[in-house]
């Protein structure tokens, strides 16, 4: 019943190996049978994924590595991205992310921000574990949104 | 996965025709060549995204910070040619309330 396929992938956290990791992705992507819609969005939530841990603290570019983990079942992709870089303050990011607003004014607008937001909105389900040895970012797509309701779509978080 | 900018500059006009990916590595190019021709006093800078095949937040980011330099020295700055997938980056964050956007003209052939 719960077979299941492990194709894991370490990369630097240097910033031009993001795409080779979205290629990756399509190839086992479209071997479970998603939709060239739903790749494109699976694509967009792990390059965020992957350029959290390069930008915002986790490692430090260029040095450590990212650890890429693809758990392919019969109804799901289930996508692992874990650092070994240190941990960030989650809920105040957390605080931080969500669509523009029209109240916002112009000089508010945030250039960062978005990147946790659309993984919460593209992905089915999203854990964030922030522990001391780094943080992981596990992310659940089902083929053709079995066994989700749309209230589900939230982050959850440990520490 | 790379990022191609190419710049025409016209008469008060610069005209920006992307080509490629934007994201985490090829964002930062852009960014430095987007930002100057929006300090442009009375420039209008209009960004072809026809043919970008992907986009995220990092893309966003640019565009948000052209935007900024854009009002502060009052030229203009739009997006034309869009694709659906491109848009909808922009469309799910809720940007394309403030941006000038103009998705791909989808002509039946």
């Amino acid at each position: 019943m719960s077979n299941v396929d492990l194709i894991e992938m370490k990369i630097p956290a240097k910033a031009e190996y993001v795409g080779v990791i979205r290629l990756t992705l399509s190839g086992i992507a479209n071997r479970i049978g998603f939709s060239y819609e739903e790749i494109e969005d699976i694509k967009v939530a792990i390059s965020e994924a992957i350029t959290n841990s390069i930008t915002h603290g986790g490692v430090k570019e260029g040095e450590g590595e990212i650890t890429i983990s693809f758990g392919v079942y019969e109804d799901r992709l289930e996508v692992m991205v874990a650092d070994d870089g240190e941990s960030f303050q989650l809920n105040e990011v957390k605080s931080k992310i969500g669509p523009y607003k029209k109240s916002e004014s112009m000089e508010d607008l945030r250039e960062g921000g978005f990147g946790l937001f659309l993984i919460e909105v593209l992905m089915d389900k999203v854990q964030i574990n922030n522990g001391l040895d780094g943080v992981t970012v596990l992310m659940t797509k089902y083929l053709n949104g079995v066994g989700v309701d749309l209230d589900d779509d939230q982050v959850s978080s440990q520490s | 996965m790379e990022l191609n900018i190419d710049i025409v500059e016209e008469r008060n006009k610069s005209v920006v025709r992307l080509s490629g990916e934007i994201d985490v590595y090829t964002a930062p190019q852009l960014k430095e060549k987007l930002l100057p021709l929006t300090k442009m006093t009375g420039n209008e800078v209009e960004v072809d995204m026809e043919f970008v095949s992907y986009m995220d937040s990092t893309g966003l980011g640019v565009f948000i910070s052209a935007l900024k330099s854009s009002n502060e020295n009052s030229s203009k700055l739009k997006m034309i040619n869009l694709s659906d997938r491109v848009y909808r980056v922009f469309n799910i964050t809720g940007l394309h309330e403030i941006m000038d956007l103009e998705r791909i003209n989808k002509v039946e052939r």
